[in-house]
């Protein structure tokens, strides 16, 4: 099976966001929740950089070790997802997130949390692939389809990658042989443990 | 002739043209491979060794989604899944092993001259419900703690995964709504209490003299001694300080950030398995551990032998308080 991961080309992000409207879009993403967004470092300094982050699906990921309720689950490509149903809002995945991923929609008086949402990979989550019941808790199930996820699928300069670990890299490593310069994959080292030569 | 010079000119023209092209045009092909981008750009290895979190600008309205990383997340996850459990089962199940080894070879600690008849009132029913009030609300939120901390090792393969999620639901809240009432009995505890729980010069000579727990020695003691002095301010600042951890991680974002309420959590879960593991040897010397120790939480009133065993000037100060030449009656407990 193919091991699913993200990397954005910071080098080829213009952060137009539409990868941000895109999967809230796709997944009809609760208001106040999102669950991909581009950040700007150095904003108007000359070697300003974006990146475009979300879940990014870690190995051995910090927030199923952290999870009181295991509700974590890590799918046969890599892909971390969790069930809602089991997920009490303790808030624990989110202190333990290197990316800022878990959020939580506010459902009641004194700091009450629902259930945490993130992002599925365009994977949706335990219930059946593509069924209503899915939907509705996580969004579309893409990757059942054979789709990638819809951020990476339709950023217009192909600066977000998605796919099988080894196949993105080789396309970042092609790209930085090419272009002579790359500013590496933003987030590998903490989420896979490993980092792409620029 | 002037033909072939012409010729010659031409020829060496137009090689000298190709000789300066020749050398020129290397230099200018290889201009756009001298300019790299990325040179000033911002690099994430050296932005993570200058902080621990990297952060930058967005454009959503929510502030907090600027942080593109922080590895410190790491940190937590190795204190949480690691340290935190040991410091608990060592504290926790440290405490009731030295509870059962005293027990064994202590027992009861009893009234040695029996039972007088007579009863002192210790308590009022305030402090009793102050007492109880808090305490249940301890126990509670003892219960639901160590729930989130060794629930999925010990329960969940007991209960199964929804059982166990059903439950831990419900002990959350449990944890996050009886905090108030906890808070409100630490406070009301710090003020009914403080007057008599000044350390003095009788509470360092009740510690040196083994405080008539480990031998059969009864140094005087006012109405708290030295012990209950040290579980009275255990009370208090644990309380104090698990309150005020665990209204930070309530209230997510008032006043602290991630690295805020990651620091919260540790403090939170710290003092509060040391808490639990002290409040352990308070049941016991309250319950099993002594004679006459647990009604005067429970009726309010204790035997006027326990308390010249165990509270001597307290119950001097008692009598002396009480009309001249009457011994302090048996008090209902209202």
């Amino acid at each position: 099976m193919a091991r699913m991961k993200f990397l954005c080309d910071a080098d080829r992000c213009i952060e137009c966001n539409a990868c941000v409207t895109a999967c809230k879009n796709e997944h009809e993403v609760p208001w106040g929740i999102n669950r991909r967004r581009v950040v700007t470092i150095n904003d108007g300094k000359p070697g300003e950089r974006s990146v475009s982050m979300a879940c990014m699906h870690c190995t051995d990921a910090p927030c199923a070790a952290v999870c009181p309720v295991n509700c974590f689950y890590t799918t046969a490509d890599a892909v971390v997802l969790h069930s809602k149903d089991l997920c009490i809002g303790c808030g624990y995945c989110f202190y333990a997130c290197p990316f800022g991923a878990p959020q939580y929609p506010k459902v009641g008086n004194f700091g009450s949390r629902g259930k945490m949402d993130k992002c599925t990979y365009c994977a949706g989550g335990p219930e059946a692939d593509g069924s209503v019941a899915e939907y509705e808790k996580y969004g579309a199930n893409r990757l059942a389809e054979g789709k990638l996820p819809l951020c990476a699928e339709m950023c217009s300069t192909k600066s977000l990658l998605a796919g099988d670990g080894d196949i993105i890299a080789s396309i970042y490593k092609e790209r930085v042989v090419k272009r002579g310069y790359g500013s590496g994959a933003w987030g590998w080292k903490t989420a896979y443990k490993e980092s792409i030569a620029s | 002739m002037t033909g072939i010079l012409a010729r010659a000119r031409f020829i060496i023209g137009a090689l000298l043209l190709l000789f300066v092209v020749a050398i020129v045009a290397p230099v200018s092909a290889q201009q756009p491979t001298r300019v790299n981008p990325t040179e000033s750009s911002v690099k994430e290895d050296q932005l993570l060794q200058q902080m621990q979190i990297i952060n930058g600008r967005g454009s959503l309205p929510d502030a907090k989604s600027y942080n593109l990383e922080q590895p410190a997340g790491r940190d937590w996850r190795a204190f949480q899944d690691v340290t935190l459990p040991w410091i608990g089962a060592i504290a926790i199940l440290g405490m009731l092993a030295l509870l059962v080894v005293f027990y064994l070879i202590r027992g009861m600690v009893k009234i040695e001259n029996g039972r007088s008849g007579r009863l002192v009132v210790r308590f009022n029913t305030f402090e009793r419900f102050t007492h109880w009030m808090t305490a249940t609300c301890f126990i509670t939120l003892a219960i639901s703690g160590l729930n989130i901390a060794f629930g999925k090792s010990l329960l969940l393969p007991l209960l199964g995964a929804e059982a166990f999620s059903g439950w831990s639901q419900w002990a959350k809240y449990a944890h996050n709504y009886l905090s108030f009432p906890f808070t409100i009995g630490v406070v009301v505890i710090l003020l009914i209490w403080v007057a008599n729980n000044i350390p003095n010069q009788i509470d360092i000579e009740w510690l040196k003299r083994g405080g008539g727990i480990a031998g059969h020695d009864h140094p005087p003691a006012e109405k708290f001694n030295g012990g209950q002095k040290g579980i009275y301010w255990i009370v208090v600042i644990g309380g104090t300080t698990s309150a005020i951890t665990g209204y930070l991680l309530m209230f997510p974002f008032y006043g602290t950030g991630i690295a805020g309420m990651q620091t919260a959590q540790m403090i939170h879960g710290v003092v509060a398995m040391l808490f639990v593991a002290a409040m352990l040897a308070h049941i016991y010397i309250g319950t099993i551990g002594m004679e006459g120790a647990f009604e005067a939480m429970s009726e309010g009133t204790v035997d006027e032998n326990w308390a010249k065993q165990h509270h001597s000037l307290w119950l001097d100060e008692v009598k002396n308080k009480a009309p001249s030449g009457a011994t302090p009656r048996a008090t209902p407990a209202e």
